[in-house]
């Protein structure tokens, strides 16, 4: 018999029999998130499906996140209703203005090596550059764990991803992971794993890596793993004192395809409006006029994103008459951080517009939107027609750098030409 | 699992987002399925609403449901009457989504099925999930579908997660 792919270790530990490819197995889940765009209808489920108890609340967590602060009084009403659920049941919380949910499993150390985390949101896939088995659920799965502790998986097989060399100054992981889905497309790896391996893993540290595996699902994934390295025991250390077992792959482990990036022959990528897999180097989109520059959300809202970002506006004078800048961090540390190394003061210097950590308006659900006919370019990792909340606004999608760029020069600009 | 549905093709193309079948903003002021319903699809198809009819099947190209993982693209099609989304691929999360609401999920190749053909689908009682056919009234093919893993076969048997959580309390393998 073959050797196994990351995802197939883990399913085949959580499960507790030898889970292969095609398999469909049960596993007890060591973390789950629903946050206030998906729980209240998972409350409902959880009632209707005669739901009293919570098997494990210390293995569920709740984020306000999507309506951060809330912007009506129906969301204001959901709020409530999580917090009274949570209180009851012995649920953490985190409340408006901590941050996106994603990002507070990842900072608070819940995301562990060989674990399953899962989170009732499509981009739960970040949590796999931590090592762990991690993917989006629907809120009826969400009940589903909160009554019986567990869910069922199909085992997926896994694409290895194989990065080689090193990225070149002013590109960015956000360009390889444009770059990747573009090549598979919206539904090239359906179903399946991303295993990311190579020598070019080396040189990303863990924010590079949360990039890479939060974009995974606009590939189709089912989600993105990474091995354990110095990189992650060093960010775990800090974060957690929870013991864990990481997982690698065996070397005579099966998988349906092989690709391989070299890093060092990557351009600045852009995806263009409304796809995020139609995507092409940058430079063929330069000058085009963007009215809205957005740095936020849990594929570029991290303190390196926003450094990024801040090098470019302040060396390149500043941001353009006419655009809009809008800053949202993806945490209350990541503001705490920026605001103590002097980055905040400097976005506020420049005149962006900066909102209370969360999703902010990465998916229209509160915060800045934008005009009609507006071109927006974004560090997020959607651009579907209506996503930031007007259909009638094209959003294109780069790194922090290239968005910086574009609102130094008021038109999409490749980063590598500023100061020329 | 045995069933027999039959309806008016309402076709969509490939990579049809969650977004699209419901924007993320409508569920802000409500998650009822008899509300949502009247705004299904308006972002691409702004007719779509007022012009479907309970029982009409919606058809798709590849990646149906892709995006967010919100269940209310699930729950406003079943409010609209619709028992069934024929596609040449979905989304995993649209896919479990439709799976636990008693949406019934068919893959097959639907290249050939055009808007409005009467289709009906039919499955026998084998219970691998082999045998359902999605028969097109108006060209008089029959096209095969994928079949489905058992346990998501049980869910839908069972009507959906709710009535199966109720009955069993937990997942049965």
């Amino acid at each position: 018999m073959h050797g196994k792919t990351i995802a197939e270790k883990i399913l085949s530990r959580k499960s507790g029999r030898d889970a292969r490819a095609g398999d469909v197995v049960v596993c007890p889940v060591d973390c789950a998130l629903g946050t206030d765009g998906s729980t209240p209808m998972a409350l409902n489920y959880f009632h209707a499906m005669n739901g009293s108890c919570v098997a494990a609340p210390e293995k569920i967590v709740f984020a306000l996140d999507h309506y951060a602060p809330a912007p009506s009084r129906a969301t204001a009403q959901l709020h409530e209703q999580m917090r009274a659920f949570a209180n009851k049941h012995g649920i953490h919380l985190w409340e408006v203005g901590e941050g996106i949910g994603h990002q507070l499993i990842v900072e608070s150390g819940r995301a562990l090596p060989g674990s399953l985390v899962v989170g009732a949101d499509s981009h739960a896939v970040t949590y796999g550059a931590l090592n762990c088995f991690a993917t989006g659920i629907g809120s009826s799965d969400l009940a589903a764990i909160l009554i019986s502790g567990k869910m069922w998986l199909r085992v997926p097989e896994t694409i290895r991803v194989n990065l080689m060399g090193e990225l070149r100054p002013h590109i960015y992981p956000k360009d390889i992971a444009l770059s990747i889905a573009g090549e598979l497309g919206a539904d090239g790896a359906n179903y399946q794993s991303l295993e990311f391996s190579g020598s070019g893993l080396d040189t990303l540290d863990l924010e590079d890596r949360l990039v890479l595996c939060n974009l995974v699902v606009e590939m189709g994934a089912k989600n993105g793993t990474v091995p354990t390295d110095g990189k992650t025991l060093e960010y775990l250390a800090s974060r957690t004192s929870e013991s864990f077992e990481p997982v690698s792959a065996d070397p005579d482990a099966v998988y349906s395809r092989d690709i391989s990036i070299s890093l060092s022959d990557l351009v600045p990528q852009i995806a263009f409006p409304h796809q995020t897999d139609k995507v092409e180097s940058l430079e063929s989109s330069s000058r085009t006029p963007v009215q809205m520059v957005y740095l936020g959300t849990c594929t570029g809202g991290r303190v390196k994103d926003f450094h990024q970002a801040r090098d470019i506006l302040t060396s390149g004078g500043g941001v353009a008459p006419g655009v809009q800048l809008v800053v949202t961090p993806a945490s209350r540390e990541v503001l705490e951080t920026i605001s103590r190394d002097g980055t905040l003061s400097d976005f506020i210097s420049l005149g962006a517009v900066i909102q209370t950590p969360g999703c902010g308006s990465c998916c229209g659900t509160c915060g800045a939107i934008p005009a009609d006919g507006a071109n927006v370019i974004s560090t997020a990792n959607r651009n579907f027609k209506g996503r930031m909340g007007n259909s009638n606004a094209l959003i294109y999608l780069a790194s922090p750098a290239s968005c910086a760029a574009a609102a130094v020069r008021g038109e999409i600009t490749d980063p590598r030409a500023m100061g020329k | 699992m045995r069933l027999e549905l039959a309806g008016r093709a309402r076709v969509f193309g490939d990579d049809i987002n969650t977004d699209y079948i419901i924007t993320s903003r409508r569920k802000r002021e409500s998650l009822d399925p008899q509300v949502l319903k009247n705004y299904l699809f308006e972002e691409i198809s702004p007719d779509f609403a007022a012009s479907v009819q309970p029982g009409d099947l919606i058809v798709a190209g590849r990646n149906f449901g892709c995006g967010s993982a919100m269940e209310v693209a699930v729950t406003a099609v079943l409010g609209a009457g619709i028992q069934a989304i024929i596609a040449r691929s979905f989304s995993r999360t649209y896919f479990r989504n439709a799976i636990n609401n008693g949406l019934l999920p068919i893959i097959c190749d639907t290249a050939s099925i055009r808007e409005g053909d009467l289709l009906s689908i039919r499955a026998d009682e084998r219970g691998s999930g082999d045998g359902i056919v999605v028969h097109n009234a108006k060209s008089g093919t029959a096209i095969g579908a994928a079949p489905l893993p058992t346990i998501t076969l049980d869910i839908l048997a069972a009507g959906g997660l709710i009535p199966y959580f109720r009955q069993h309390g937990d997942f049965r393998l």
